[in-house]
């Protein structure tokens, strides 16, 4: 299981490292870090806090957000992130994804996709974090997933944009069609609102984790009972 | 590394990071934590001339990871002679539909030896794994997992140790194998 974090400046670092020492300690497998200050183009960021999450936690954290380049993959991963997750320089720049796996290594490499369902097709939307410039790429996820796996990512991070934010439950057809074509892990994102949303999509897509943030950022599921449950209902887990 | 080093100060231990010969003869434990292919880090160790010291250590010795995969005779990773401590030869996971090659996320370790390292911890509980090579079981395994097949997950031989997971990012259990190890 993978829970998302989001977080806007500086000021609150200290409340987001308590939020992750949590979710830790409540038996997050991994945790997702979206950097949106590191969103706006070129603008150098200060990443220490990356370091100051290395310090606390003990399981594996990715990074997404503002990464753009080598450098900014390096530094994020020097300063103690596990992963770097790329979405929207990636459609601009598919080569980064080839230039990074063969530099950090696949096992690195997240790439992040938001997906909306319109038409009957699913389609490949950029620059999500910021609503006033998301927009329609051109791409089909169906393509874009085999892409990305070709040219070395390491697990994919589907966001199904139709169920975000409205809890009810994971979007499995699209999930379940994705996972078919790669061999790569693929964790859900998008729409989990109770327990059993996380088991239908364990159960039902084969997916490798679900990702979740407003159910545990609003304390509507504990990440130590969502897992006795998940167990419970026959899906392996950590505990 | 850095992950490495961070976990060891929530343990409250000292450590230095070092390629000196007199201060590796000084410590009283040693880690070689792996990074990168077989390949490099065995031309790193001889360029600091550090073969010999490492596979004449007496002292507790854990290697993590590649370090844990180096202490074999050989990887195949890139056809690399690697420290010859134990008799093995390191293999690739080949990549199969359910099986994505690197081998990365949490799995259960089952233990099959008694082992210094691993008394008084749980035995099946789930660990952080992140690779694409692996040391098949041998003699000196104690710790099994699998992925594909079943492969050595912890390995001991006298004064070394081996994980092939990284205790520093496995949660609790991890760190209670490194403070396993760091009280030897």
């Amino acid at each position: 299981m993978v829970k998302g974090v989001q977080f806007r400046n500086h000021e609150v670092v200290g409340d987001i490292l308590q939020l992750a020492e949590r979710y830790s300690n409540e038996g997050a497998d991994e945790l997702v870090f979206y950097d949106i200050t590191a969103s706006p183009e070129d603008r150098t960021v200060d990443r220490s806090w990356i370091n100051r999450v290395a310090e606390k936690i003990n399981i594996p954290f990715c990074v997404a957000g503002g990464i753009r380049s080598i450098n900014d993959a390096e530094e994020v991963l020097n300063y103690g992130a596990d992963k770097i997750s790329i979405n929207t320089p990636a459609i601009h720049n598919p080569v980064l994804i080839d230039e990074l796996a063969k530099r950090f290594g696949t096992q690195c490499i997240v790439i992040g996709i938001d997906s909306y369902e319109d038409d009957d097709n699913y389609k490949v939307y950029s620059n999500t974090g910021d609503p006033s410039k998301t927009k329609e790429t051109g791409k089909i996820v169906n393509d874009w997933v085999n892409e990305v796996q070709e040219r070395g990512a390491g697990e994919i991070v589907l966001n199904c944009m139709n169920q975000d934010g409205v809890r009810n439950g994971y979007d499995i057809e699209q999930l379940k069609l994705m996972r078919s074509n790669i061999n790569i892990p693929l964790i859900a994102s998008g729409g989990a609102g109770d327990l059993d949303h996380f088991v239908d999509v364990f159960r039902a897509s084969d997916v490798s984790g679900a990702l979740a943030a407003t159910v545990f950022h609003k304390s509507i599921i504990n990440i130590d009972e969502l897992k006795k449950y998940l167990r419970k209902n026959e899906i392996e887990v950590r505990l | 590394m850095a992950s490495l080093e961070f976990a060891l100060r929530r343990i409250d231990t000292d450590y230095q990071i070092t390629d000196d010969i007199d201060l590796i003869n000084k410590a009283s434990h040693i880690i070689l934590p792996g990074v990168g292919a077989a390949k490099n880090a065995m031309m790193r160790l001889n360029q600091c001339e550090l073969i010999n010291e490492i596979s004449n250590l007496k002292k507790p010795t854990l290697g993590i990871c590649l370090g844990m995969q180096i202490f074999m005779d050989a990887s195949m990773e890139d056809d690399t002679d690697c420290l010859g401590i134990i008799p093995n030869t390191c293999k690739p996971f080949k990549p199969e539909r359910d099986y994505p090659v690197p081998h990365m996320g949490w799995n259960r370790v089952h233990f099959t030896f008694d082992s210094m390292l691993t008394r008084n911890i749980k035995d099946s509980d789930y660990y952080y794994f992140v690779h694409s090579y692996y040391a098949p079981l041998c003699n000196e395994t104690i710790g099994v997992s699998k992925y594909q097949t079943e492969f050595s997950a912890i390995i001991e031989k006298d004064n070394f140790f081996g994980t092939q997971f990284h205790p520093e990012k496995s949660g609790l259990a991890g760190e209670k194998i490194l403070k396993s190890f760091v009280s030897l």
